[in-house]
């Protein structure tokens, strides 16, 4: 190669890596500011400031919804298996929404320890298949809800 | 026998090359979409969790996934002219662009429209859509530099540079979901294990992501064929061409 080509391509490859490293540290000091929500284990154990709005993800917990007679007002529990926090929210809930499904609610948390929720979001996992193959792996035991 | 790998950096020759491929890749793009899209909407099952309403998957990850490439080339073509001062780098460099911003835009709005039934929200502030946002204004910013700077080798350079800072952003959104807790899904595809979804909706989406690879060589050789004509119109490879197409 011409000498001065490798000269010019010798500072590309270090600006790059210059650049690559200074985002890989930023990031890296950013990093507990990047999380779209916490998990209800950071919430129990006070990892995060709970004196203002905040998200939590995880699972809704199986048999934990209630809903109010004639209303929209819901309670349900969300929980990553190890903690779980009670959710109150009033409106209405994505279609996806379910038992044992993955969710992130954004609220804040109340005094006696209730979470009350001013927006519910469903989130859903990266399996795609038909109800079939779902009802075979469900048959055979496996779960396809991954947290 | 050693390759002349300089060969098609000539002028002449890329214009004559790009006219020949352009069309032919117009063609695989418009026969590899409608395959995809009839793959994708009559053949592919419905999905167990989401029902129909997955569909949307067929046209929001190709269009992502090229979206994230074509910065990528860009980046490639910047080093390129940077380093051998090739004109056609740049040339091609500078094509990519719109397409490249098409896709993102399409990106984010395949996504709203997927996001507001599934996730119950439009737009949500997380890592994976932040950051492409992000790079739909790099595209942007990538147009508005070029445009604001009148000398051709100047506006090259300061483009090339910019579209190689911007690079870091691209492995940032593809990693996101795997960095950070995102409401963003995870990827269905990837290359180190096997894709979590069912064949023939993998099958459709990959014809897809071929068509838009195609319409995107399509799209940039005709740009780039454009401005090459444009900056060098007055060489004399350029005037015999047009004495050529006048005869």
């Amino acid at each position: 190669m011409h000498p001065q080509r490798k000269k010019r391509l010798l500072l590309v490859v270090a600006a790059l890596a210059v650049i690559g490293i200074a985002s890989a540290l930023i990031l890296n000091a950013f990093r507990s500011n990047l999380v779209f929500f916490h998990t209800p284990t950071e919430v129990a154990t006070k990892q995060v400031a709970t004196d203002r709005t905040l998200r939590i993800g995880g699972l809704v917990v199986p048999g934990s919804i209630e809903r109010s007679a004639g209303g929209l007002q819901v309670s349900f529990a969300v929980s990553d298996k190890v903690h779980s926090v009670p959710v109150r929210y009033q409106g209405i809930l994505p279609d996806l929404f379910n038992e044992g499904k993955g969710t992130v609610v954004q609220g804040v948390l109340g005094a006696d320890g209730v979470f009350q929720a001013s927006q519910v979001l469903a989130k859903h996992d990266e399996n795609y298949m038909p109800p079939e193959a779902a009802d075979a792996l469900e048959r055979a035991g496996q779960t396809v809800v991954q947290p | 026998m050693k390759i002349n790998w300089f060969y098609f950096s000539s002028p002449p020759r890329f214009y004559a090359l790009a006219g020949r491929l352009s069309p032919l890749f117009f063609a695989l793009a418009l026969l590899l979409t409608t395959l995809g899209l009839y793959l994708g909407f009559f053949v592919a099952p419905t999905d167990f969790q989401q029902g129909e309403g997955y569909r949307i998957i067929f046209v929001h990850v190709p269009v992502s996934w090229m979206s994230m490439f074509i910065y990528l080339v860009i980046a490639f073509w910047s080093a390129m002219g940077l380093v051998m001062k090739t004109r056609i780098s740049m040339v091609m460099a500078q094509a990519l662009v719109p397409t490249g911003a098409l896709f993102t835009f399409l990106s984010l709005w395949t996504g709203a429209l997927w996001g507001k039934p599934m996730w119950g929200a439009w737009w949500v502030w997380d890592a994976r859509l932040t950051s492409e946002l992000i790079l739909l204004f790099l595209y942007l910013a990538l147009m508005a530099l070029r445009a604001a700077i009148d000398d051709e080798r100047r506006a090259d350079r300061a483009c090339a540079l910019f579209a190689l800072v911007g690079v870091v952003n691209v492995p940032v959104i593809y990693f996101s979901v795997k960095w950070w807790n995102t409401l963003h899904q995870g990827a269905s595809v990837s290359l180190t294990r096997a894709p979590s979804m069912a064949s023939t909706m993998l099958f459709g989406m990959l014809v897809m992501a071929l068509a838009a690879w195609a319409y995107t060589i399509a799209t940039s050789l005709k740009r780039a064929r454009t401005l090459l004509l444009e900056r060098e119109g007055d060489s004399e490879w350029a005037r015999r061409q047009f004495a050529g197409d006048a005869r």
